[in-house]
């Protein structure tokens, strides 16, 4: 299947020097939700700002459903919605006005039951003639997806979408963002919350100082960079790791109580059963044991910390 | 043509108009009447006539002028400055919009209540004096150039502004001075030959001498160099703009 949007050495240096992209290429599968990771200003914003027409490109391509975002913008940018990160909306206007300028200004002829629809679901309409100014920040928020989904865009970027929001709202657009997908929307986010990358991704990227590091589904990410710990509670503490077991990467606490043992199941499937045969052997003695697994986080700051 | 587009833009800066009705169209009503009343009844009692017409009627013109030169620029530098101040412009750049349909939506609404203005200036003027349009077509079509033009030269103002102190800074530093000086309330035959002079450099005057041609038949320079006037400013504030959005100069960077 061809990507969807395929983004090809793309490269990004502002005025003043600072190259906030570097030789991108990515590609963007129809119907997935990728999530963009990364620490601040590793070029997560510059992305999508070009592929959405707000930054021009210094150098390389970007083509959305095969159309080039600068000779055929107007057949790219229709298909696009935007919520980006900085709570930008027009203080003085109602909420069903700005939604139809969006609906409006992307090309579409009015229609007032898709506005109501995107309103209701967002659970907006009620509030659809107050200002904006009125309105808390969490529903300023809801207001801007309000508006990038009111011309029916096909593609759905989301810049750091749940930023600042509470934990009810947060799983209100995770929630909103599975019945988009479903409905056939590709959705690519940025996020800093790493757990909401790890809760509704299909696709984990991660972008560090203008350069795509990683991009893979993420089962297979953890299943590969995924490491493994048994911890295990020793019922006599030791002085020193016996050497019979010193070929395994394992720890000693500092009171000599607890063995923790790193390593990758991928590699060697019986590990568990091989490092307590040898445990046994070696007369150590246990009263209990738990196995952990990283996290999503803990991969992404292993990978940006390999990158630096 | 996204028309969809041209309308919403168009639409949305007119519901400001609505939104800031007593800024927009009642405070430049008062003001014009206090022009009456200061420049009609103080000045007017001492200049009876300029050229044969009344000093209050040919005054008339030259206050049109003013409010709409200050209001073309004032609502087409806001309406395109705002948007910059407060974000939402990355919804105009990313929205399926060419650039000559945006400068549609904005510029038009800009000029559309910069025109809409100008029309009550000239009811509210005649009720204070008698008004004579000897070429009415004429005076639509300075009337309307100038309100193009100079919301062109907002719209450009507004892009290159990059706080509210810059957004005032020409509109009162030079445009304003420039309408006073620019025969406004005053024939340049009045002034002694060498501020005739100096004048003549002043690119409103041929704006304000062209429209006042259009009421009274009376004009301080011939009505072909204002019109050719009008369409060099014009010519320049589109090549102006063409380049900002070539570039994308604060705009896209």
């Amino acid at each position: 299947m061809s990507a969807l949007i395929r983004v090809s050495n793309l490269s990004k240096t502002f005025a003043g020097g600072f190259t906030a992209l570097d030789h991108i290429d990515l590609d963007i599968e129809r119907g997935e939700i990728l999530a963009l990771l990364g620490p601040n200003g590793a070029g997560k914003t510059t992305l999508i700002s070009i592929i959405c027409g707000i930054i021009n490109p210094t150098t390389g391509t970007v083509t959305v459903d095969g159309y080039d975002i600068i000779a055929d913008y107007r057949k790219t940018r229709a298909l696009i919605g935007l919520v980006p990160q900085e709570l930008a909306t027009e203080t003085f206007e109602n909420v069903l006005a700005t939604v139809t300028f969006s609906r409006g200004l992307f090309g579409k002829t009015p229609n007032p039951e898709h506005v109501e629809k995107v309103l209701t679901d967002l659970s907006l309409w009620g509030k659809r003639h107050a200002r904006i100014k009125e309105l808390s920040g969490g529903m300023k928020r809801r207001v801007m997806i309000a508006k990038a989904l009111s011309h029916e865009p096909r593609i759905l970027f989301l810049d750091e979408p749940t930023a600042g929001v509470d934990v009810e709202l947060r799983k209100d657009m995770w929630q909103l963002v599975r019945i988009l997908r479903e409905s056939g929307v590709t959705i690519i986010l940025t996020t800093h919350y790493i757990e909401e990358a790890e809760a509704i991704a299909d696709r984990i990227g991660i972008i560090n100082h203008g350069r795509i590091i990683l991009v893979e589904h993420k089962a297979e990410l953890m299943r590969k960079l995924g490491k493994k710990e048994l911890v295990l509670d020793l019922r006599h503490s030791l002085a020193a790791i016996p050497t019979a077991l010193a070929a395994y990467n394992i720890e000693l606490s500092a009171d000599g109580r607890q063995i923790t043992y790193t390593f990758d199941s991928n590699q060697d499937r019986a590990a568990i059963t091989h490092f307590l045969d040898n445990l046994t052997a070696a007369g150590v003695q246990f009263k209990d044991l738990k196995t952990e697994q990283s996290s999503l986080e803990d991969i992404f700051v292993s990978l940006v910390n390999e990158a630096e | 043509m996204n028309t969809p587009g041209v309308k919403a833009i168009y639409r949305f800066e007119m519901a400001r108009t609505r939104r800031t009705l007593l800024q927009s169209i009642i405070s430049p009503v008062i003001s014009t009447s206090l022009y009456f009343v200061v420049f009609g009844s103080a000045i007017g009692s001492r200049i009876t006539q300029i050229d044969g017409v009344s000093y209050g009627s040919f005054i008339v013109p030259g206050l049109i002028m003013l409010s709409l030169l200050t209001q073309s620029i004032s609502n087409a530098s806001f309406g395109i400055f705002f948007p910059k101040f407060t974000g939402t412009i990355y919804e105009l750049l990313s929205a399926p919009v060419s650039y000559f349909e945006i400068i549609l939506g904005y510029v038009g609404a800009a000029a559309t209540k910069s025109i809409f203005l100008a029309s009550i200036i000239l009811a509210t003027a005649s009720l204070f004096v008698p008004l004579h349009i000897a070429h009415p077509v004429w005076m639509v079509v300075f009337l309307a150039m100038t309100a193009v033009t100079f919301s062109l030269f907002g719209f450009i103002i507004g892009i290159w502004a990059e706080n509210f102190e810059k957004l005032q800074l020409i509109p009162l530093l030079i445009v304003t001075p420039l309408v006073f000086l620019g025969g406004s309330f005053y024939s340049i035959n009045m002034l002694p030959p060498f501020w005739q002079t100096v004048t003549l450099f002043n690119p409103v005057l041929y704006l304000i001498s062209g429209f006042r041609w259009s009421f009274y038949e009376i004009a301080d320079v011939s009505v072909s160099t204002s019109l050719i006037m009008i369409s060099v400013f014009l010519g320049l504030c589109i090549a102006i703009i063409c380049w900002i959005f070539k570039t994308g100069y604060q705009l896209k960077d």
